[in-house]
């Protein structure tokens, strides 16, 4: 059209330099612009959190650095003029030399001083096999996972308790053989043979090979006779019953014994709800209904207190390893609803496609299925770790000193009794839990945008 | 294939703390070389763990005196931290041998909970603190307080009765924790806090101001708290109920830890029983004859646990008054070891 009347055209030779964004919309001022001051109820909402903030944030400061209490031997440091102390009468904040003098305690429950390294040890351990395990750069992922999953549980159920452990025969009578720990193996043999018998059978009535299966339960059996056997090994630890066990520690045996037992005890609960073998199905269906309908606290109650009335006398459950089950099977029941809900997700498409390739049910499982159903849960199962870890804390019910348990047990300890001392271990608890707490959800967060293969 | 796990796991678990609980709780004792003792989940001057983690207190005493007797070292005891709805259960259940748990002995626990009480190491009884502001001398000018306490306790139901009984208004402002009782107290959301006169001492501690509160005069219930066993079992009875008497006993007649050994060879025929020095009373209880010199010498008298634990230097501070000897106008009397 311009060509009509000008034969002058305008052609550019060279290309325009990149200009700056204009100054309201880059930097701190373009930030603020677009997510603070966006629009007017944005602007009025920002400036009222901006106010709460302030009113909030300068007290907690001075409550929790600048005017806390940072060294003292007994209550005294902490106490006002009024309370026998010296500090002015309107004093109120932290009183930390409180935390400092039971932080041992907190941390290690009532752990004999002299076995502290064990604990060390496993929490060395701990930290040393997860951290390379959750960085996705880092190889040996397959020798990494046997470790965290198999040696180390072993190695620290050994260290912690101290190992020894008494077998005794279980299955035959003791007019046969008595009880010694030769008898327990033999039981364990017969055990083993009838599990793969019991295996056996139900292939052959399958008519599928059994060999295969056969094969894996005898090693699965063979497996934890060694775990069995290891722990039974007298390796000259000096015994630590459960009841030193506490603080920290036995809040992350909790949970995490709870959540390694959750996962896969979940898939496999998920995978039998979704089963076409009705006794499968129907008894996934009970263990997940009958879980996920009892409070947690519930579980752990009757746990404590009807159980030993059930047991026959003299038999008595470690109150701890009574916890511990109570809360494997009962987080594995919401693990199990979380992973149903990813394998729902994907698409029949993906179902008949494993088919049509010809992978068996648990090859289509491990290759097709479960890999794209985890990926989208993992929001689900890291909210239910984190649920899990922060749940641990009702044990304090049933009288095992978990991390709260020992901290609100040292609120009686008059030699520290002040105003502030349940504020000052409230406040050093909530903030270990929330560290914890958000290491996991920052984690989570990542390992979704890494694994984002999209969909969307 | 983790059904199998999970049971074989139980069977292990279960074959490890296989321990009897049958009618000689003594000899079971005796076997395993420990005495399991329940005690509190931390009340301060009663059974609460220091901040190395060793556990002190008038009823954790008690239980030291117990393995004193038995194994002869006091250190032969394992505590379980019981909360108030488990303790019973646990006693019944064969997982301690006995309850030193700041239990109050009712008839109802001493007969259909198949409980016996073997004695009572404090006598307890519930109080009031007040503002000294309010200018109130006794309980009964209390009329129209609103009374701070915890949820769900005996306390409660004890105040709804001494009001009522003294055509008193009242209101109550209950809580779930201690903590929480004393914070609201101290903030002043009620005029009256009440609870057993040792807790009031306690919580005394974490008011901002101590000296502005009084605690009242008046004991509205009783409390005698002492430690429990299971019923059926009379030597082990015997044993629990007999440590609290010798270390009452040696108060009277004024052994103490540190002078245990030289009162060996004292004239007196009394301090002579009582240290095994003559006649076999440990014998006849089942334990040695040096059982209360083995109590004294390792724990202590009475004096000496209640001063140590709850008394005037303790940061407690609680007057002997109703557990003093007898003899000094309290309630702490012992049968004479002869």
């Amino acid at each position: 059209m311009s060509n009509t009347k000008n034969s002058i055209s305008f052609v550019r030779a060279e290309m325009v330099p990149e200009m700056a964004p204009p100054i309201n919309e880059s930097g701190v001022l373009g930030w603020m612009r677009k997510n603070l001051f966006s629009s007017i109820p944005n602007t009025i909402l920002t400036l009222l959190a901006l106010y709460i903030l302030y009113l909030i944030i300068p007290g907690m400061i001075q409550w929790v650095l600048t005017d806390a209490v940072w060294s003292g031997e007994s209550r005294l440091a902490c106490a006002t003029i009024a309370q026998g102390g010296e500090l002015p009468n309107d004093w109120k904040a932290a009183c930390w030399p409180y935390v400092g003098a039971y932080l041992k305690l907190f941390i290690y429950g009532r752990y004999p001083d002299a076995e502290l390294w064990r604990v060390n040890m496993v929490l060395i351990m701990f930290f040393v096999g997860l951290v390379p395990l959750l960085m996705p750069n880092v190889g040996f992922k397959r020798e990494n996972l046997v470790f965290m999953l198999v040696i180390f549980p072993i190695a620290s159920f050994v260290l912690l308790s101290g190992g020894n452990l008494d077998l005794n025969g279980f299955l035959l009578p003791d007019a046969i053989m008595g009880p010694s720990e030769f008898k327990f193996w033999v039981d364990f043999l017969i055990l083993s043979l009838i599990i793969c018998g019991v295996v056996w059978a139900y292939m052959n009535a399958t008519d599928t090979d059994p060999k295969q299966a056969v094969t894996i339960t005898a090693i699965t059996m063979a497996v934890l006779a060694v775990i069995l056997f290891v722990m039974s090994v007298d390796f000259g630890l000096e015994p630590v019953e459960t009841d030193r066990w506490g603080g920290f520690v036995m809040t992350l045996v909790i949970a995490v014994t709870g959540i390694v037992a959750a996962l896969p005890l979940g898939i496999l609960l998920a995978l039998g709800r979704r089963s076409d073998m009705p006794a499968v199905s129907l008894f996934s269906v009970i263990f997940i209904e009958f879980w996920r309908g009892v409070p947690l606290i519930t579980v752990l109650f009757m746990s404590s207190v009807m159980l030993p009335l059930f047991l026959p006398d003299g038999v008595t459950f470690d109150k701890l390893l009574r916890a511990l089950i109570g809360v494997a099977l009962f987080s594995s029941a919401y693990m199990a609803e979380v992973v149903r809900g990813g394998m729902q997700a994907i698409p029949k498409g993906q179902y008949e496609g494993a088919m049509a390739v010809g992978l068996n049910y648990w090859q289509s499982m491990r290759m097709i299925i479960l890999p794209q159903a985890l990926k989208i849960v993992i929001p689900g199962i890291v909210n239910t770790f984190i649920g899990l870890f922060k749940d641990t804390t009702l044990v304090s019910i049933i009288g095992l000193l978990d991390f709260l348990g020992i901290i609100n047990l040292s609120h009686s300890d008059s030699t520290w009794a002040t105003p502030v001392q349940a504020m000052t271990s409230y406040v050093f608890c909530a903030f270990i839990f929330f560290l914890f707490c958000f290491g996991m959800s920052r984690y989570s967060i990542y390992m979704e945008d890494r694994l984002n293969t999209s969909h969307r | 294939m983790k059904k199998t796990i999970v049971s074989a796991l139980g069977v292990a678990a279960m074959s490890v703390t296989a321990f009897g609980a049958s009618a000689a709780t003594l000899d079971d004792v005796k076997a395993k070389g420990f005495v399991q003792c329940g005690v509190s989940q931390g009340l301060p001057g009663f059974s609460n763990p220091d901040s190395a983690g060793n556990w002190t207190g008038i009823d954790v005493d008690l239980c030291k005196g117990v393995a004193a007797a038995v194994f002869g070292d006091a250190t032969k005891v394992k505590f379980t931290p019981l909360s108030a709805k488990e303790r019973f259960t646990a006693l019944q259940s064969g997982e301690i041998d006995v309850l030193s748990r700041n239990t109050t002995w009712t008839a109802t626990r001493d007969t259909t909970l198949g409980l016996n009480f073997a004695g009572v190491n404090y006598y307890d009884g519930q109080g009031f603190m007040v503002r000294n502001d309010l200018g109130v001398k006794s309980a009964l000018e209390l009329s129209g307080a609103s009374v701070c306490t915890n949820t769900g306790t005996t306390t409660e139901l004890n105040v709804a009765d001494y009001f009522r009984a003294n055509k008193l208004e009242y209101e109550i402002v209950a809580f779930e924790k201690a903590d929480e009782v004393v914070a609201a107290y101290d903030a002043g959301r009620c005029d009256v806090y009440t609870t057993d006169q040792s807790g009031l001492y306690a919580q005394r501690l974490k008011l901002t101001n101590p000296a502005d509160h009084t605690v009242l005069p008046e004991i509205i219930s009783k409390e005698p708290l002492g430690p429990v066993v299971r019923q059926g079992d009379d030597q082990w009875f015997n044993l629990v109920k007999w440590t609290h008497f010798a270390m009452v006993n040696a108060e009277e007649l004024g052994i103490t830890s540190a002078n245990a050994e030289e009162m060996k060879n004292s004239d007196n025929p009394a301090i002579k029983r009582v240290l095994g020095t003559e006649g076999e009373f440990g014998a006849a209880l089942g334990v040695g004859n040096d059982w209360a010199f083995n109590i004294i010498s390792q724990v202590g008298n009475y004096a000496e646990t209640f001063n140590r634990n709850v008394g005037p230097d303790t940061p407690l501070a609680i007057a002997r008054g109703t557990n003093d000897l007898w003899s000094k106008g309290g309630l702490q009397y012992a049968p004479p070891i002869r």
